[in-house]
């Protein structure tokens, strides 16, 4: 217990330490008016003038139309992954609706995977296609929070800055040099990183064991430093040549809070008020310490089924102890419930461990947070979406004590609320939406893996992991089917595109106002109050909309294992 | 908004002007650096740096790779450590459109995914529970280490708990006839403790432990 608590505050304190450090770095890159060599001939190469000031119309259009290239890129090389030689295995190609789902996906950072990596992508698509889709999904996001930002800290200006300028700063400046040093740690602690397909042994009784390899250690820093998720082999970061050691697993868990929380700092620096920063940080750490807890205590205790079968379950010296079946064992139950408190935290959505195990109560966790999708939020859009609430909680507050709510020191008016709004309803209405339609389909009972309530749960978490951008899964669902393709392909990008465009918006219409001076009526959003409030207004929102959808999945299966209930 | 809507008011034609050439362009550009390069020159470094890591970490005895250090195999003889259960599963050899149990398929991980009220997983909890104490020489109600009758989550964990590995040591001794003294040195001589400190609980690596077995045994199993 006492071990476990110190590997928490270890992490959480380093965590907290490189908030400083890369939210300084990315704050320059971001205001900083040089451009480097190599950024000078992408830009001549593309044929942009990185001088063009875009309005947020204008940087979003850019953002959407260069998503869809890559993705359109990402879904052919998919279609013709067996005609490209090199591939020792011979992966076939993907059908049409599960390339559609793979390059939806990973091109909007959701990384849900249909398909098992180990047994259907080459190297050649592992690489060209999923570790080019995480690093440009990461950069879109990144870039976007740039110019969200930048938007909300200017006062009447017409732009939000250059998204090819944000976009490629992003990836040869922050991405691709943390990546490549990462990668090295990684394969140092024993991730593979080779280009041939497979090793066979033979094992000490005699049989045949093939081993998959490929180029993993480059895929696996880009997954969590770009709050990707998606894994090399099926079974992710649980997998040994994904997460080989408790180190790599800290690693993980670093890299993927890495950047969102940053970006705090970052928001602090750039709209010069570093104490707004911190209180967005601190909300972000509030409801993540609850969220920690509560999947800790959950999965310590254990499942209460097995005490008749005579398990042993207790923590000793001996043991680590608590519900392993999902588990792996060099992770315990610290360094597993940390990993899933991260994962669906940061949307992130990769997996130690495997979410459908876990205890009632654990497995509700990951599901609420990616619910409220701001608890440190996936890398750029964690930022964006806890400033849309914030700007909710002004306004609430406002029309309580009767002023014109401001933030950031700008009247907020009808305009930029009917965009928060947009936002903010999109996602409940996706997660909803898709999941009541798969329950009112009738072959979705062929695609689940546990019956009662955990089913529901399983669709539950499909649709809320495909808006949220998350990717994770109870994977007992047989998502492989083209109702599920379709439809978890539309929720990933209804989720991205329709939280993301409504919120440039903000930036857009902000960045064009006068500031007002602060007067003896106006609401700090710096203070603990404010932080407290922007907490309650995420949860009351959040359990206001999702608390009848949870009620049937997580709290009901949790108080039937109480009774003894099976399925 | 006048002020902000110069850039539009000639419609979406403006806001897409000169956009689709870069668009295009950046797909392939970002694709070759990103997807190409970067993977490339990570693995160039990696094997110069780490050429034993980069491959797989790869146990060789006797001239033949016998397992990865990673990776966790199947074990079922009594004279050796047996791995966590696995549920990975494999082609039949007899008929490959059918796919059977194989457990601690490095082709193919994979996890029960079974929720905790799952009829299923409490059933094989009580047989795995009751196969682990009659194999080990157990009474009907001994209570039985949590990590030896649920499945991992790759099904390739290479880790079994102390517990369990104390546990199992004294059938493993009789077997090869060793002193189980010795079995238990073993056992200790292949515990890891929290890396670095405190990171990660204590954990006994299956294959290394059952390979250190093997050189101590002088007579080596039959089979071998």
């Amino acid at each position: 217990m006492e071990h476990d608590l110190t590997q928490f505050a270890l992490i959480l304190a380093i965590m907290a330490g490189l908030v400083f450090v890369l939210g300084k770095w990315m704050t320059h890159l971001f205001v900083s008016p040089a451009h480097n060599i190599i950024e000078r001939g992408t830009y001549r190469l593309l044929g942009v003038d990185p001088a063009e000031k875009m309005s947020w119309k204008r940087y979003g259009m850019v953002l959407l139309l260069s998503n869809a290239a890559m993705m359109l890129l990402g879904y052919l090389l998919l279609r013709v992954q067996q005609y490209i030689p090199g591939d020792a295995l011979e992966r076939a190609s993907q059908s049409p609706h599960l390339a559609f789902n793979t390059a939806a996906s990973f091109i909007t950072n959701t990384n849900w995977q249909s398909y098992s990596g180990e047994t259907s992508l080459s190297n050649f698509s592992q690489m060209a296609v999923i570790t080019f889709l995480m690093t440009v999904s990461a950069a879109t996001g990144v870039a976007a929070a740039g110019g969200f930002i930048r938007g909300l800290s200017r006062k009447s200006a017409a732009d939000i800055g250059n998204y090819w300028v944000d976009f490629t700063r992003v990836i040869f400046r922050l991405l691709l040099p943390i990546c490549f040093v990462l990668a090295l740690v990684y394969v140092w602690q024993g991730i593979p990183q080779t280009l041939n397909a497979e090793a066979i042994a033979n094992t000490l009784e005699g049989a045949r064991q093939q081993l998959i390899v490929g180029p993993v250690a480059s895929l696996e820093t880009i997954k969590h430093i770009g709050t990707n998720g998606g894994g090399f082999f099926a079974m992710n970061s649980a997998h040994p040549f994904e997460n080989p050691t408790p180190l790599t697993n800290t690693l993980h868990i670093l890299s993927m809070l890495l950047i969102p929380s940053a970006l705090t700092y970052t928001f602090g620096s750039m709209i010069a008020r570093r104490r707004q920063g911190w209180a967005f940080f601190a909300a972000f750490l509030v409801m993540f310490l609850g969220f920690l807890a509560l999947v800790y205590s959950a999965e310590r205790a254990g499942n209460p089924m097995f005490a008749s079968a005579g398990v042993d379950q207790a923590q000793t010296q001996l043991q680590a102890g608590g519900n392993m079946e999902g588990k792996e064992l060099r992770f315990g139950i610290a360094q597993t419930s940390l990993f899933v408190t991260t994962t669906t935290a940061a949307t992130t959505g990769s997996v130690d461990a495997m979410h459908s195990s876990l205890t009632p109560l654990g497995g509700l966790v990951p599901i609420a947070e990616m619910m409220l999708n701001n608890v440190f939020g996936g890398d750029g859009v964690g930022l964006i979406n806890l400033v849309t609430y914030a700007i909710l909680t002004v306004f609430l507050v406002g029309m309580m004590i009767g002023r014109t709510p401001e933030f950031l020191g700008k009247k907020v008016e009808a305009r930029e609320m009917k965009f928060v709004m947009l936002a903010v309803l999109a996602h409940p209405f996706s997660i909803l939406g898709f999941t009541a339609l798969a329950c009112l389909t009738p072959s979705t009972l062929a695609s689940l893996a546990n019956m009662g309530p955990h089913g529901f749960s399983e669709v539950l978490y499909a649709y809320t992991s495909g808006t949220a951008n998350n990717g994770s899964a109870f994977a007992g669902l047989n998502a492989n089917t083209p109702f599920f393709n379709t439809t978890i392909g539309l929720a990933m990008l209804i989720g991205r595109y329709l939280t993301l465009l409504p919120m440039l918006a903000v930036a857009g219409v902000m960045a064009a106002k006068t500031t007002v001076p602060e007067g003896p009526g106006t609401l700090s959003t710096s203070t603990p109050l404010f932080t407290g409030l922007l907490v309650f207004v995420v949860i009351i929102v959040g359990g206001l909309t999702f608390l009848p959808a949870l009620a049937l999945g997580p709290i009901v299966e949790h108080l039937l294992m109480l009774s003894g209930t099976t399925f | 908004m006048s002020d902000v809507s110069n850039t539009t008011e000639n419609g979406i034609l403006s806001l897409t002007k000169g956009i689709a050439r870069p668009a295009l362009v950046s797909a392939v550009f970002f694709m070759v650096v990103a997807g190409i390069a970067y993977p490339l020159v990570t693995t160039g470094v990696a094997n110069i740096l780490f050429p034993d890591q980069a491959q797989g970490s790869l146990i060789v005895r006797d001239g033949q790779t016998v397992g990865s250090r990673l990776i966790g195999q199947y074990f079922a003889r009594p004279e050796y450590f047996h791995g966590r259960p696995s549920v990975t599963a494999g082609a039949d050899p007899n008929d490959p459109s059918k796919s059977i149990d194989q457990p601690y398929n490095a082709g193919a991980s994979a996890a029960s995914n079974q929720g905790a009220t799952s009829k299923k997983l409490l059933d094989a909890v009580n047989e795995r529970a009751r196969a682990y104490r009659e194999e080990n020489g157990l009474a009907p109600d001994a209570p039985v280490p949590v990590d030896a009758v649920t499945a991992s989550g790759s099904g390739l964990d290479p880790h079994i708990s102390v517990a369990n590995a104390r546990l199992q040591a004294a059938r493993v001794a009789r077997v090869r006839g060793l002193p189980p003294a010795t079995v238990l040195a073993l056992v200790n001589d292949h515990t890891s403790g929290p890396q670095i400190g405190a990171l990660g609980d204590p954990r006994v690596n299956v294959l290394e432990l059952n390979l250190a077995l093997d050189a101590a045994t002088t007579a080596r199993p039959a089979a071998q």
